[in-house]
């Protein structure tokens, strides 16, 4: 201790600050766990958590239709002409919904089998060729795979050409809502494989084994341990594949049909004509449906094991 | 441990403080508004010229000259719909948010810029060509306001009718087929509100009594009207198109047969090889473009050069050969023809006046109606809506 001592007072000026900052850190543990947060914990809430409080103060503003200024009064007209029964924004919303649902269920079907096989049967060399597999097509950018899908999906694209060379008539896929469904379903299913895949890799196997050793067949295994045991995953996947598609407007935009409007298109539009706070209204919309979401997977127990 | 509680509880109140502090500013920034004042004199150029524009609108052929000759270095931002024009040029305070010079606005964004304050006036006499532009683009409702130039028409050109000729036999003659069940669910309209005022035109002939003068100036009931033939016409449809290449690929894919598009698109079609042609049925509806300049400009005088340089004959030709569109200085015809036998006559440069009178040029919808003067007209908040109801 004498020497420290020594150490602290006969050193270089600097030096002498750095060890009395660091000494004054040993000795109150608060201020540092303080600085060592405050750069996340600014960001998140002036970027993260500040935005979404400007957005939603900004959807009880208006804009002047005239000049698109906005103006600070508040009213409560975006909600109104949302529920207004004259405009189609509440079927909007619906469809959204109900599409983004068929999504996730679609996703969660996929990526179960897959990510179980991965995780658990697989040997290591076809795991790693699987794993590129889910992940190759997120080297690629996203708006090209759409365009992607629009060349397989057309008349006269992959799908009717391989069914016209099975002797089999054209389908219509283009342009409607089952082709916006398959692509939303297809660009979003590695971010549910994986988090599904990191929850299965993590049941011991010797769970497996006591339930067949209790006499359990392998499907009342699945059902009493395997699928309790993955659900975290699940709805991590889930989540993402839900919220990205209540988001999303390229997809809808790009391979949509006639009645094709998501609530993303409905903000992208609103932004186009300079009426903000419409498009802070309307997505509020999602905010409100991923509250109601995450309740209910809480309410499942999703977040018991994180 | 109560103490740590406390003062964590502090920074998170001094940080949401910060926050709402933040809201409010960029609340009063956007509040702000710029002063205009019209230059009369082109004076030294700055170096630099950004501009807000249609992919390819200001084209390396001819803006590489114009750079050498007037060391104004063009920094260019791609617009791909007049919406994403408007909100680039209205974004960061307006006027082009102190970035953005010039902005390449369509009729349906002109109005739009000019009453939002976003772009300002400019002395017509400084670009000389104008003097010989086609009469209608000298002072079309859609870039002056009370005899005040927003800017220098630059091309137009009419909405066109496009079919694939292996299908659609006979060939059409007019607008009629897009909404008529004879291509059910080949048919494809652009996905655009100003699209509302093809089909008033279509009305203005079909249905005379109601009263419909303008197919931009339209009454709550002629709004209405004009919105349930086009609710009438979505079961024809196969899609609406958003981008201009779109409507390319869904006729070379033969999901699309005919649809209302532009004449660029009709080319693109017709340089790959497909059977595409495209009529103007008249009337119809077109759309002129405007280089506007920007409110808070920060180089007005590369911007008026260029404004200069691209009303030039020479530039006109190339720009409409290049972009697939029609110049507004008949004095460009000789050059298109020099570039292609026959382009003048193809884009239409060499027709009479009565023609221009056969295309509605797209304006912004305003209150104001011209042949009312009344504020009784649907303004473009309005057709937004509308459009609304017949996309969602």
């Amino acid at each position: 201790m004498a020497i420290d001592a020594e150490a602290l007072s006969a050193g270089p000026p600097l030096r002498r600050a750095r060890l009395s900052l660091s000494g004054l850190l040993w000795r109150r543990p608060w201020l540092k766990a303080l600085a060592l947060l405050t750069p996340p914990l600014a960001a998140f809430l002036i970027v993260y958590i500040g935005s979404l409080v400007a957005l939603f103060v900004a959807s009880f503003w208006t804009i002047n239709s005239f000049t698109a200024t906005l103006e600070h009064t508040w009213t409560l007209a975006n909600y109104r002409l949302i529920f207004s029964s004259a405009q189609p924004y509440l079927h909007v919303a619906g469809l959204t919904l109900k599409v983004a649902a068929l999504v996730t269920l679609v996703d969660i079907v996929l990526a179960l089998p897959l990510a179980y096989f991965m995780a658990r049967l697989a040997s290591r060399r076809t795991r790693a060729l699987l794993f590129v597999m889910v992940l190759l097509p997120l080297w690629s950018s996203y708006l090209v795979r759409i365009y992607a899908w629009q060349e397989i999906l057309a008349h006269d694209g992959v799908i009717n050409w391989a069914l016209n060379g099975i002797g089999l008539p054209d389908t219509n896929l283009a342009y409607s809502n089952w082709a916006v469904g398959i692509v939303f379903a297809y660009v979003w299913l590695p971010f549910v494989v994986l988090p599904v895949y990191a929850a299965l890799e993590r049941i011991p196997s010797s769970y497996l084994e006591a339930s067949a050793d209790l006499g359990a067949r392998s499907f009342k295994t699945l059902r009493s341990v395997i699928l309790p045991l993955a659900l975290p995953g699940i709805v991590a996947g889930s989540i993402f594949a839900f919220s990205l598609t209540l988001g999303d407007y390229i997809t809808p935009l790009l391979v949509g049909g006639t009645h094709s409007d998501f609530i993303g298109i409905e903000v992208y539009r609103s932004i186009g004509s300079s009426n903000v706070p419409f498009a802070a209204a309307f997505a509020a919309i999602p905010m409100l449906i991923m509250g109601v979401y995450l309740l209910i997977a809480r309410r499942l127990g999703a977040f018991e094991a994180i | 441990m109560s103490r740590i509680r406390k003062r964590h509880a502090l920074a998170v109140v001094v940080l949401a403080a910060a926050v709402g502090a933040l809201v409010v500013s960029a609340a009063r920034i956007q509040a702000g508004n710029a002063a205009t004042g019209v230059v009369t004199k082109i004076g030294k150029g700055e170096g630099r010229l950004n501009l807000v524009e249609w992919p390819y609108y200001s084209d390396k052929s001819f803006a590489k000259p114009f750079e050498r000759q007037t060391g104004c270095i063009i920094h260019r931002k791609d617009a791909g719909t007049s919406g994403d024009m408007f909100s680039a040029m209205h974004a960061n305070g307006g006027g082009g948010g102190g970035q953005w010079d010039l902005v390449s606005a369509s009729g349906d964004a002109s109005l739009r810029l000019i009453y939002a304050h976003d772009v300002k006036p400019i002395d017509i006499h400084l670009i000389p060509s104008w003097k010989d532009f086609i009469p209608v683009f000298k002072s079309p409702a859609h870039n002056t306001v009370n005899g005040q130039h927003y800017g220098v028409s630059v091309q137009w050109g009419p909405n066109t009718l496009i079919y694939n000729t292996k299908k659609v036999k006979p060939a059409p003659a007019n607008w009629n087929l897009i909404y008529s069940k004879k291509y059910k669910g080949h048919v494809t309209i652009p996905n655009n509100p100003i699209q509302i005022a093809d089909a008033a035109l279509y009305l203005m002939k079909k249905k005379p009594s109601l009263g419909i003068k303008d197919p931009y100036e339209l009454t709550q009931a002629q709004l209405t009207a004009t919105v349930n033939l086009l609710k009438q016409q979505k079961p024809v449809l196969k899609r609406f198109w958003n981008y201009a290449p779109d409507e390319i690929t869904s006729f070379k894919n033969g999901d699309v047969w005919l649809g209302a598009g532009w004449p660029y698109q009709t080319l693109q079609l017709q340089a790959n090889k497909f059977p595409a042609k495209e009529i103007v049925p008249v009337p119809t509806t077109g759309w002129a473009d405007t280089w506007m300049l920007a409110s808070k400009a920060p180089h007005p005088n590369c911007a008026l050069m260029w404004m200069k340089y691209v009303t030039t004959p020479k530039v006109e030709a190339r720009q409409a050969y290049v972009f697939g569109e029609t110049p507004v200085n008949p004095k460009a015809c000789p050059y298109m023809n020099k570039i292609q036998k026959g382009l003048c006559n193809d884009y239409h440069l060499n027709e009479p006046g009565s023609y221009f009178k056969q295309i509605k040029f797209w304006k912004t919808p305003i209150p104001q109606c011209g042949w009312t003067k009344k504020q009784s007209c649907m303004d473009y908040n309005a057709w937004v809506q509308a459009w609304a109801q017949v996309t969602g």
